[in-house]
């Protein structure tokens, strides 16, 4: 139990990244409103982003930015002082990423529903199997 | 001996598929059947050129690419393969002069069509005789068994489209199911697909398995019509008869059969087959075949259908005489390519003459004809003699050799079961012949006036039957090349 | 100016696509020229690349001269030269095809239309080139969000079929990611390079375990691998006819090669074939794509997707093959990446033409069309026969090697299943031929009906007919030039602890 729980609380960014992970793909596959389906999607994706910047995180690390005083050149960098930039940049192309996929999304949803008139999708499916 | 690298194997097999876009975009029937005999003469000139050359006992050589390691898409005319394009060739011109008469006889439609396919099925044909490995003997097949569906089927009607399908079902389904997996075993055992006197598969494999790629081949190959397999030749009848003469008696089967010679002699090897004792299982396959079909033969009524099952049992007579394993049997199997050829397109030029004629298609209503079609019955009477293999016909002396094959081979049962099926074929020949000529006055269904089928149909047939009674007097070069094929 | 090839090839055609978004605005009629332009430039690159590959081996490219394990790197090696001449040769016949159907459904939309495929196709062109696994999925999404973008763009259904596919794709690629970001959390390294030198003391990881799994699953997805495919046959049936050929030969054979690439340059043979042991199960995953596809697509009363499931059948094909884990299977896998490429261009192709002539593609619009569209449906044949697999069509002989790798591997139940799918699509093409052929039974062509040339052609323009034929015969070509093919480049793409 105390190993379980050292488990949960030890690793506990892997655990909120997979809850959110899971209530996206929960909304994705179970919800009925198309709409509700692309928040469950963008979910889907934040949850991936927070899992990679959670990745970057040192313990008692600052913001990666390198002072520059008049004796910078003098002063060794040392890694261990600042947290991982990288992953953050990576998810800044991975939120315009997101951002896209969402825009397309509704915009695709906008035209589904001058189509169907609605966008519940047992509606649809219902007006497209009586036409 | 050094083989003769030349393009001519290659322009053989392409001068027909060159005048496909000729036949296509000439309007005038007259210019396209035109085309189709300079085709067919260029086709026959050029094969002949090369015989010279096989009857030195060289090859000749044309490699266009290498496609798999190992593989080359290349042609090769050897004795067999000579002997078989000779064949098709020679009766290809025949059947172009007995395809107008028959064609325009019905008028018939889509006769540009007709006459395109014609021309692609025989480069397939060519092709196929040609072959110098599997894969291009493959190649071939297939393009043959395409080729020839929209003339099965030309009839376009729900007939033609059942016998369509159940010509690609048999034919493409075996040759993928069967012979594709088959080929890639060969492969895979042996590394090369390449045509060799002894054979190509290694003699380190496993008999069983060995054994099960013989008959995989054997039973692959459906346009040999080996029995249980056969049921798509008589369904194909549908198609007009010249295509029936031609492809369903010569071209396809023959290639059908001439795929297993060339799977028995080089692929197999026939040292290998005498050392599994796979010769004979193979022959007692096509014994079987042959005794079925005669006696099938002899409850039709349909010409046309009675002529399909003598085709079957005559293609087993060739898979036979190789499968003896003999040298004697050898070159009476290979023989029997020619001399069937011309003997069963005869009998088919006579079933289209006489529906071109009287549009009779049973036996049972061609009482009396013979006073009405003289020479056309005359003409089937010859074919008979030469299919049934009794003299002055050509289909005699392969029978002969057949029969020394067995003697050679020491298979007693075999030798019987050739005998009790030239009687079989004697039992469903005769009586057509007899009925037509000597019939009471009061039986026969025709008037006593002579009527033939026009001139275009009545040529050919006659050229053929003279053709197989010059065959039983001169068989060269057919005899020489078969001596040259069989080792 | 050649060293550059391997970034112009992506930014040839990423610049042009902003002119061409501009064009449609100021000048409609100039995206078409823009369009063929761009991706014809990089179709030249792209052969120059190949060529130079052959020539001289693997090209590798820094991206503002970074080097490598910081900056990214475009990597050109004999496997993704091919790919990529495919991908733009694909792209640039279909183009010329798109616009007679263009002109027809959606005149008005012509600048974004163009504009997407250019995009499209450099997504995937950079997918291919590029050797970052980050920069794979960026540009991954550049592909599939414009793919959304021209499916939704066709009538009826298109849209909710589009969003679908949306839903899908985004799991799937986000999935991709996360199998980056786990392996970025052992190695630290994002270089596809880097991460194989880093990784082989990691094998033994569960990281690197579910970095692979995940990874492999979104790859499927994305791909359209059975069971993972539920999006694809919507998607590409109610896409508008250039959208369909376009998408529907490129996206899942590049999503094939990512899959090759992910396993043969990143993770290593050794370990996903020797260390996971996962070949046997994927093959059996295979052989059930491959059954389901060509059993699905038997159900369908219409030629578009009917072919749809062809394609969930031969991603089967692509797949087992790859995983089958010797060298004639993988053989097979990539030169069926490019037979297959080329196939379903030519298919979904005289598909366009047929919906252009006929306004869909359903089984009541085929009777006798082998008399009013011969042309079309004699590359139609074409194309049937190499999917069936019949020489010298290119489908004969990747489906030739495929067979040898089953054989090799002993594995005959996917033998068996490459010969059931090529017998039902006997099946499948010839129910469509005999419906072209004989009917309506009866009247039309019976022999009462007279000679030739009675019956009104009317096929599709020569703007459609031209580049279907070009395909047509590229299958014959391609076939015949196997040799060349595997001698001379896939040969070389084979990882050597293959056999």
């Amino acid at each position: 139990m105390e190993e379980f729980l050292r488990l949960i609380i030890g690793k506990y960014n892997y655990w909120i990244y997979i809850t959110l992970m899971m209530i996206g793909l929960y909304a994705m596959i179970a919800k009925n409103n198309l709409v509700k389906k692309i928040v469950g999607m963008n979910i889907f994706q934040t949850a991936i982003i927070l899992f990679y910047i959670s990745t970057g995180v040192k313990k008692g690390a600052t913001i990666p930015i390198i002072e520059h005083s008049h004796d910078a050149a003098h002063q060794a960098v040392r890694a261990a002082d600042y947290i991982n930039p990288l992953p953050h940049v990576l998810m800044l192309t991975a939120i315009v990423v997101s951002v896209a996929t969402l825009g397309v999304a509704l915009a695709v949803a906008i035209k589904v529903y001058h189509r169907y008139l609605t966008l519940e999708e047992d509606e649809i499916l219902k007006q497209i199997r009586e036409p | 001996m050094e083989p003769l690298y030349s393009i001519r194997p290659l322009i053989a097999v392409l001068v027909s598929l060159g005048v496909v876009p000729i036949l296509i975009s000439s309007r005038n029937a007259n210019v396209r059947e035109a085309w189709t005999f300079v085709a067919a003469g260029l086709k026959f000139l050029i094969v002949l050129s090369m015989l010279p050359t096989v009857l030195e006992g060289r090859t000749v050589v044309c490699t266009l690419a290498e496609v798999l390691p190992g593989v080359a898409f290349r042609l090769r005319v050897d004795a067999l393969g000579m002997l078989f394009a000779l064949v098709a060739s020679s009766l290809w011109i025949i059947t172009s002069a007995y395809s107008i008469g028959y064609m325009r006889g019905l008028k018939e439609h889509s006769q540009t069509r007709y006459f395109c396919f014609f021309a692609v099925a025989l480069s397939a044909t060519i092709g196929a005789a040609f072959s110098a490995n599997l894969f291009t003997l493959y190649l071939f097949y297939e393009m043959l068994s395409f080729a020839t569906y929209p003339l099965v089927t030309h009839h376009q009607d729900a007939e033609a489209r059942r016998s369509g399908r159940k010509y690609l079902l048999y034919i493409v389904g075996a040759s993928i199911g069967l012979v594709l997996p088959a080929m890639v075993l060969s492969y895979h055992l042996s590394g090369t697909l390449e045509f060799s006197g002894q054979g190509f598969l290694p003699r380190s494999g496993s008999p069983f398995l060995l054994g099960i790629l013989l008959f995989i081949f054997l039973f692959g190959f459906t346009k040999a019509a080996i029995m249980p397999l056969h049921a798509w030749l008589p369904a194909a009848m549908v198609a007009p008869t010249p295509v029936s003469a031609l492809l369903h008696a010569v071209a396809v089967v023959k290639v059908g059969v001439f795929c297993i010679l060339r799977v028995l002699t080089e692929v197999f090897g026939l040292d290998l087959l005498a050392s599994l004792h796979l010769g004979t299982a193979v022959a007692y396959v096509a014994a079987f075949t042959i005794i079925v079909a005669s006696l099938i033969a002899l409850t039709q009524n349909e010409l046309k259908r009675l002529l399909a099952f003598s085709t079957i049992g005559q293609l087993s007579y060739i898979v036979l005489g190789v499968a003896l394993l003999s040298p004697k049997g050898l070159t009476g199997g290979m023989v029997h390519i020619a001399m069937h050829a011309f003997g069963k397109i005869t009998l088919f030029f006579c079933a289209g003459a006489i529906f071109v004629a009287t549009g009779k298609k049973h036996i049972s209503g061609m009482v009396g004809i013979g006073k009405q079609m003289p020479v056309t019955m005359a003409a089937f009477f010859v074919g008979a003699l030469s299919v049934i293999g009794l003299p002055p016909a050509g289909g005699f002396l392969s029978k002969w050799y057949l029969v020394l094959g067995t003697l050679q081979a020491h298979q007693w049962p075999l030798l019987v079961i050739l005998l009790v099926s030239s009687l079989l074929n004697a039992a469903y020949f005769f009586p057509i012949v007899y009925r037509a000529f000597f019939c009471q006055e009061a039986q026969s269904l025709f008037q006593n006036t002579t009527r033939e089928a026009p001139l275009w149909c009545l040529v050919p047939l006659v050229i053929t039957a003279v053709c197989s009674i010059v065959l039983f007097f001169s068989p060269f070069p057919f005899l020489r090349l078969a001596e040259l094929a069989a080792p | 100016m050649s060293e550059h090839y391997p970034a112009l090839l992506v930014i040839l055609p990423l610049l042009a696509s902003f002119f061409i978004s501009a064009a449609g605005w100021l000048r409609p009629a100039c995206c078409f020229p823009l369009a063929v332009a761009a991706l014809g430039a990089s179709l030249l690159v792209s052969l120059g690349l190949l060529s130079i590959v052959i020539g001289g081996g693997p090209v590798s490219y820094r991206l503002g001269g970074w080097a490598p394990p910081w900056g990214i790197c475009y990597q050109v090696d004999h496997l993704n030269a091919l790919v990529l001449a495919v991908v733009s040769v694909v792209g640039f016949i279909n183009l010329t095809a798109a616009r007679t159907h263009v002109k027809k459904d959606f005149p008005e939309r012509a600048g974004p239309f163009y504009t997407l495929y250019v995009l499209f196709v450099t997504g995937l062109l950079g997918m291919v080139v590029t050797g970052d696994a980050f920069n794979l999925y960026v540009l991954l999404e550049i592909a599939a969000i414009t793919g959304y973008a021209l499916i939704a763009m066709g009538k009826g259904r298109a849209p909710l079929s589009s969003l679908n596919y949306i839903f899908m794709g985004t799991i799937g690629a986000c999935f991709y990611l996360l199998g980056v970001g786990y392996l970025y959390i052992v190695t630290g390294s994002l270089n596809m390079e880097d991460i194989a030198r880093l990784l082989p003391p990691l094998h033994g990881s569960k990281v690197v375990t579910v970095a692979f799994v995940i990874m492999m699953v979104g790859i499927w997805l994305k791909m359209g691998f059975f069971p993972l495919h539920a999006w694809l046959p919507n998607a590409y049936t109610y896409a508008p006819s250039p959208v369909s050929s376009l998408v529907a030969p490129l996206m899942t054979k590049v999503m094939v090669y990512v899959m090759i690439r992910m396993v043969v340059t990143v993770f290593t043979v050794d370990y996903a074939f020797g260390v996971l042991g996962l070949n046997e199960a994927v093959v059996w995953l295979a052989v059930i794509a491959i059954v389901a596809g060509s059993v699905l697509a038997l159900a369908e009363k219409d030629v578009k997707r009917m072919l749809t499931f062809i394609v969930v059948a031969e991603v089967g094909y692509m797949v087992g093959g790859f995983w089958l884990g010797n060298r004639p299977g993988f053989t097979g896998a990539v030169l069926h990446i490019v037979n297959d490429a080329l196939m379903t261009l030519c298919l979904f192709l005289a598909v366009g033409n047929i919906v252009y002539a006929k306004g869909n593609s359903r089984w009541e619009s085929l009777p006798g069309l082998f008399r009013t569209m011969p042309w079309t449906m004699g590359a139609l044949v074409v194309g049937a026969l190499s999917i069936i697999g019949v020489p010298p069509t290119c489908g004969f002989f990747s489906k030739w090697y495929l067979l040898l790798g089953a054989i090799q591997g002993g594995h005959y139940g996917f033998l068996a299943a490459l010969l059931f799918s090529s017998l039902v699509s006997v099946v499948l093409f010839f129910r469509i031929f005999e419906m072209g052929y004989f009917e309506p039974l009866g009247a039309p062509h019976g022999p009462t009906h007279g000679q030739d040339g009675t019956t009104t052609v009317r096929e599709a323009p020569l703007g459609m007919l031209a580049p279907l034929w070009i395909t047509a015969l590229g299958l014959i070509l391609v076939g015949l030039y196997t040799g060349q093919i595997v001698g001379r480049v896939i040969r070389h793409a084979v990882p050597a602890m293959m056999f």
